[in-house]
């Protein structure tokens, strides 16, 4: 399996914000995370990518554990992500701050820029090149000059896909892509998504827009109260019972009280 | 016009003004006051490293400036080593010290890192106040000596420390200046940014700001030796918090993060404090303010507002050439 959790557990003091959950990912596929407000959705994208370390279970990915690993070196190995609130360097431009997406795939180092040597010019051209190609990408070319602040919230959204490219990822993990913005630009954001997944790029996504999930993804996990209560294809989750009992509250036939 | 007015021009003739400005003026109290301006440049400039561009105020500063200062003149008094093996080793003592204090330092955040390093800068100054039998305690250190020869050319006379503080300020621009074009000034700036970000984007936090914060402690104590062998005497006060402040207004008014900041601010504030001497302590109340006011409305300090200027002025020009394209675009489109 490209990429799979055994039992993950995060404990914050005595609330279990995720609890023994297994999920796998196949390679270029979309998976989607959905579940109530709480459900543990954020905290299980940040116990995968190591920013909070986990308190039991293990991560793999590609046979390798990572479940240890600090957030810098999964990086490197292959895992980019992006932030629920939209997570950008503000001050810098568009350009600048994919730009900066490749440096873990570059070794240059004080020596290299105080003498700029031959290695920090192929290394900054290199930069350049793969910032372009992913601007390109999300087809953001028109604005590589604008700093951050001046472009649109949807901008932004693809800026952030662009940042988690350019680190030349084999997964990339997308908390809440399509929040906050409109139903068209929804659209344009899941096309991107699809794009990256036939590029033969792993996409697991967070995501509350129903409508988007159920045509995009391949697969769905669903999350409550730190539990993973279903997993499966759209269809299937639908149907589930558990999940519906998640979203709605209450019994599925809860009893009508006889006055 | 804009091919005279470029970057690379400018300096070229900022270089030419300081390089001629002895031969023209032969005011020694200016030459004096250019030189000390120099030197605190160079303090400047380290201090921007780390709390410009990668965004952790230190305020140990003025303890490695005077670990540099110290270090030359114990080792030229107390060692009797020569000038330039003595300044060599008392920069490279307070890149140490400064890697050392960072491995600790920089485990903290934010007001925290800024009480630790206070800390320590305040450790500094007791050390070097209190340990008589090396230091020389409140009486200081006398009879340190000045630049020596290298090969023909001597440093006795103004004009020749002039040039060679001029000399090591213009490396230290050199040195800052490749690092903040490079993709490690890059790295700095994203942790300045994000440091969440900059993680999950693969760049090890601490170690790039290891790194900034040994080089701005390097700069401090070279910064720190150069006085020391220029004043030829240095007492504890220099390694004061009160120091540490006076660099950082420097910083905060000539521009932080930006790389003519250290230069604009510590001419502007010096000369300032020099012409409003007869105020004596109660110049204080007229940098106090203006630094306050400088604070709240320009963040980036004087050349930092240039900076953001003439960004939007390009930024205008992109947008309105976009514009008249598509209007001209239009108007074929019709036609």
């Amino acid at each position: 399996m490209f990429f799979r959790t055994e039992g993950i557990t995060k404990r914050f003091g005595g609330l279990a914000a995720v609890e023994d959950v297994s999920a796998s990912f196949e390679k270029g596929s979309i998976t989607a995370i959905i579940g109530p407000n709480g459900a543990g959705k954020s905290t299980f994208f940040n116990l995968i990518s190591g920013i909070h370390p986990i308190t039991s279970g293990k991560v793999f990915f590609k046979d390798n554990d990572i479940t240890k690993m600090p957030p810098q070196q999964i990086a490197r190995l292959g895992i980019g992500r992006t932030f629920q609130t939209t997570n950008l360097f503000e001050q810098s431009t568009v350009l600048d701050n994919v730009l900066i997406g490749h440096r873990l795939r570059t070794k240059s180092g004080i020596w290299d820029a105080i003498f700029r040597t031959a290695r920090e010019k192929e290394e900054e051209k290199r930069s350049y090149e793969k910032a372009m190609q992913a601007l390109a990408f999300v087809e953001l070319e028109n604005v590589v000059e604008h700093p951050v602040s001046l472009i649109s919230q949807e901008e932004k959204k693809r800026l952030a896909f662009a940042l988690a490219l350019a680190t030349d990822p084999e997964m990339v993990l997308l908390d809440e892509p399509a929040a906050g913005v409109n139903p068209d630009e929804t659209d344009g954001l899941a096309y991107l998504m699809r794009k990256m997944a036939d590029h033969g790029i792993t996409v697991c996504l967070i995501e509350h827009k129903m409508p988007m999930i159920m045509s995009l993804a391949d697969k769905i996990v669903v999350l409550n109260h730190g539990k993973k209560i279903a997993e499966g294809r759209p269809d299937e989750i639908r149907q589930n019972e558990a999940v519906i009992q998640a979203y709605l509250g209450g019994e599925v036939h809860a009893p009508v009280k006889q006055y | 016009m804009p091919n005279v007015l470029s970057k690379r021009t400018m300096m070229i003739m900022l270089t030419a003004v300081a390089i001629l400005f002895p031969l023209v003026f032969k005011n020694m109290y200016l030459l004096q006051l250019l030189t000390l301006v120099f030197i605190w440049s160079i303090a400047v400039y380290g201090f921007n490293i780390i709390s410009g561009y990668v965004g952790y105020l230190s305020l140990a500063h003025a303890g490695f400036f005077a670990i540099g200062a110290y270090g030359v003149g114990l080792l030229t008094t107390k060692a009797e080593l020569p000038y330039w093996i003595s300044l060599f080793l008392a920069v490279i003592i307070t890149a140490l010290a400064g890697a050392l204090v960072g491995v600790i330092a920089l485990r903290t955040k934010s007001h925290f890192f800024a009480i630790y390093t206070m800390c320590v800068g305040v450790i500094i100054y007791l050390l070097i106040d209190k340990w008589d039998s090396l230091t020389g305690g409140v009486r200081g250190l006398i009879g340190i000596s000045p630049p020596g020869n290298i090969g023909p050319i001597t440093f006795d006379s103004l004009t020749s420390q002039y040039y060679l503080a001029l000399s090591f300020l213009i490396l230290t621009i050199f040195i800052c200046y490749r690092i903040v074009h490079s993709l490690l000034g890059r790295t700095f700036i994203a942790i300045r940014n994000s440091e969440e970000l900059a993680k999950t984007i693969g760049i090890s936090i601490m170690k790039n700001q290891l790194l900034a914060f040994t080089l701005s402690a390097l700069f401090a104590g070279l910064s720190g030796a150069l006085y020391a062998s220029f004043i030829r005497f240095i007492g504890p006060q220099i390694s004061a918090i009160t120091v540490t402040f006076e660099m950082l207004m420097y910083l905060l008014v000539g521009g932080i993060g930006t790389l003519a900041g250290p230069l604009v601010g510590t001419l502007i504030v010096i000369s300032l404090t020099q012409s409003l001497q007869f105020l004596e302590e109660y110049r204080m109340l007229i940098f106090g303010p203006v630094v306050v006011l400088l604070v709240l409305y320009y963040p980036r300090g004087i050349t930092g507002s240039i900076e953001t200027f003439i960004r939007k002025r390009k930024l205008q020009k992109v947008n309105l050439r976009k514009e008249e394209h598509e209007v001209k675009r239009d108007v074929g489109e019709a036609g």
